[in-house]
């Protein structure tokens, strides 16, 4: 699938270098694979220019599912399925089923969205990932360029473009 | 270079670097475990045994070899269920809480907190389950699940049943947000062991850390999950601790059925799981070299906290103990003058000094700051814990309303037993985690550190 990957790999050391050049380099028209980081960078997914993540809306739903399964299951049990005389109380009242309503509400909103952050970010226990620089987890923000996708600058171009950015380093990454 | 500003304490002192953050923290994760460490996992070890025959016996013989009676249904083993759990909050208050707080204290502690939560709670739920006496039948008759009893349904009005879901969630909660903090961590050691040359080290923590690399992308997604974990544990704390009071507060007994106990349980919960957390970083910061991590400035923040909930514990006591007496109802009267000079006077004492006057000594700057106090003072918070809970069931129940009734309670070894069993586990455990996990949120810390780089000029001061 990936059979021949070239890429320019820029190597930045301070985040607010990394975050004055990320702007340069989109305003040059260079399209920008990924900026991988040590930490979050604040700002840097703005000005990447990436789309807010839609996760805590799967959270709600999640949640909303754990709500609604709470509620029917327990008036459902206790109100129409076995409803039994406990203290002269109603079958189904409202104010006592909240602590489970509420717990369940919260146990399936972490969990599904936790899910859903595994999946749709790709991680898996059994995957190796596709490394550009082995610093990225230490000190350095390192950012990737696919020379496929920037077919209308060359190679020392974007290698110039990069180092006026900031980049203390640029090397080629190839998969 | 290290650019701080000049109105703060820096919360990472000592001038690191961001590589210097990873090395701190991974070495010890990558070194040989210590002689210290051998003779304190073994000392665990011999714990987590005798528990764990005790525990068997229990099970073969039944609830009986504790020193239960019809009076005094509940003693140890819920005290102590109830000990644990409060010890378990503080991780997820300071994960999740102070993260919404903006609080960046947090960072270099919510780790250690969290796993220290997690295994409060294994150990708090052994309780219950143990309690049930024919644990194989019982612990899965609370689900709500089909059976062949006519499907008999569990009672979901009843607070023992909540519990069952709230420490269920909670422990679920605890343990996912726990983990994904814990996955970018995992490759910055798979890395290190990359560039190490360690095959099997490389390739378990790549396992582990689920193949993380750190693009922008995903770690938008990470923080937006954190935040939203956070504001979910963060009601999770005070229901899971409320639901545990309502267990005492929507019962009949004198001394139990109180509208106080849910803020009550909560601000103890809080109080007696800081301590916990202090007691176990104190000796972690040394050990692992860390003091510049866990400086002072946190301590005595913790202590802070400390001083707010302990005084806010002080305060229920006090109104307790006064209302008993306005109220005018007779069983309420009774049974706080018999906590305070009936045959468990000693252990309302203690609780009364270890609790309320103790938190009090840390208004003294020279106390909260120092570390000996703060190690003696967090261990006799925890001490003081212990007996409220102790205090709260077992006086209550040991005379109620039928003076026929009333008898003593003596622990037996098997109730002794069960709780070593549960120190044993907390401390393997947690030396298993100190081990092998780094201990301290690397890609937090790194996030505080600023570093000034040439091209922007460091302020002097």
């Amino acid at each position: 699938m990936d059979a021949d990957k070239n890429f320019l790999v820029g190597v930045f050391d301070d985040e607010d270098v990394l975050l004055n050049g990320v702007t340069t380099i989109r305003k040059s028209g260079v399209k920008i694979h990924e900026v991988y980081s040590p930490y979050p960078v604040h700002g840097l997914d703005e000005v990447l220019g990436y789309r807010r993540s839609r996760l805590p809306i799967a959270a709600f739903m999640f949640g909303i599912t754990g709500t609604s399964l709470a509620l029917f299951t327990q008036v459902w049990m206790l109100g129409y399925d076995w409803p039994m005389i406990i203290g002269g109380k109603n079958f189904a009242s409202l104010p006592p089923f909240v602590p489970v309503i509420f717990e369940f509400t919260v146990l399936l909103a972490a969990l599904g969205m936790v899910g859903t952050f595994l999946i749709a970010s790709d991680l898996k226990p059994y995957k190796w990932p596709r490394q550009f620089d082995i610093r990225s987890t230490e000190d350095k923000h390192i950012m990737a360029i696919d020379l496929a996708l920037n077919k209308g600058k060359s190679k020392a171009e974007l290698a110039s473009i990069l180092k006026t950015a900031g980049a203390s380093e640029v090397n080629e990454k190839n998969f | 270079m290290q650019v701080s500003s000049s109105v703060r304490d820096p919360l990472v002192t000592g001038g690191k670097t961001i590589a210097d953050v990873s090395h701190d923290i991974s070495r010890q994760v990558e070194g040989k475990p210590s002689r210290l460490w051998w003779m304190s996992f073994a000392v665990s070890l011999g714990f987590l045994g005798f528990g764990f025959y005790c525990i068997c016996y229990l099970l073969w013989n039944g609830v009986g070899v504790w020193g239960l009676n019809k009076t005094v249904g509940w003693a140890w083993d819920i005290t102590n269920f109830v000990w644990w759990v409060g010890i378990g909050h503080a991780g997820t208050l300071i994960s999740a809480i102070l993260l919404l707080f903006r609080q960046r204290w947090r960072m270099s502690i919510n780790r250690a907190a969290e796993a220290m939560t997690i295994f409060a709670v294994i150990c708090a739920a052994t309780f219950p389950l143990m309690h049930m006496g024919r644990l194989w039948l019982g612990f899965y008759w609370t689900l709500p699940l089909p059976n062949t009893f006519g499907s008999l349904w569990p009672n979901f009005n009843s607070p023992l049943l909540w519990d069952v879901f709230a420490i269920s969630t909670y422990f679920t909660v605890s343990l996912v947000f726990w983990y994904i903090g814990l996955i970018p961590d995992f490759a910055v050691i798979r890395d290190r062991a990359v560039v190490q040359g360690h095959k099997l080290r490389a390739n378990i923590y790549n396992a582990l850390s689920f193949g993380w690399q750190g693009g922008a992308k995903t770690w938008m997604r990470y923080e937006s999950v954190a935040l939203i974990l956070a504001g979910l544990s963060t009601p999770l704390v005070l229901s899971v601790h409320t639901i545990v009071s309502m267990d005492f507060a929507t019962s009949v007994i004198p001394g139990w059925h109180t509208t106080i106990f849910p803020p009550y349980f909560v601000a103890g919960a809080i109080f007696s799981g800081f301590a916990m957390v202090l007691t176990l970083l104190l000796v972690t910061r040394v050990v692992f070299k860390l003091e510049d991590y866990i400086t002072i400035y946190h301590i005595e923040l913790m202590n802070i906290i400390i001083i707010v909930t302990g005084s806010i514990v002080g305060i229920a006591y006090i109104t307790e103990l006064f209302i008993s007496w306005y109220s005018g109802v007779e069983y309420e009267g009774y049974a706080f003058y018999n906590r305070v000079q009936g045959p468990y006077a000693w252990a309302y004492w203690s609780m009364m000094t270890c609790n309320v006057i103790s938190p009090q000594l840390f208004w003294v700057k020279k106390i909260r700051t120092s570390i000996a106090a703060t190690f003696v003072l967090s261990i006799v918070v925890n001490i003081g814990m212990w007996f409220e809970r102790f205090v709260i069931i077992v006086t209550s129940l040991h005379r109620d309303y039928i003076p026929s009734s009333w008898t003593m309670f003596h622990p037996t070894m098997y109730d002794i037993g069960e709780y070593l069993f549960t120190f044993g586990f907390f401390f393997a455990a947690f030396l298993l985690f100190a081990k092998y996990f780094p201990v301290i949120n690397m890609a937090e810390v790194k996030s505080i550190i600023k570093v000034g780089s040439e091209k922007t000029k460091p302020e002097s001061h």
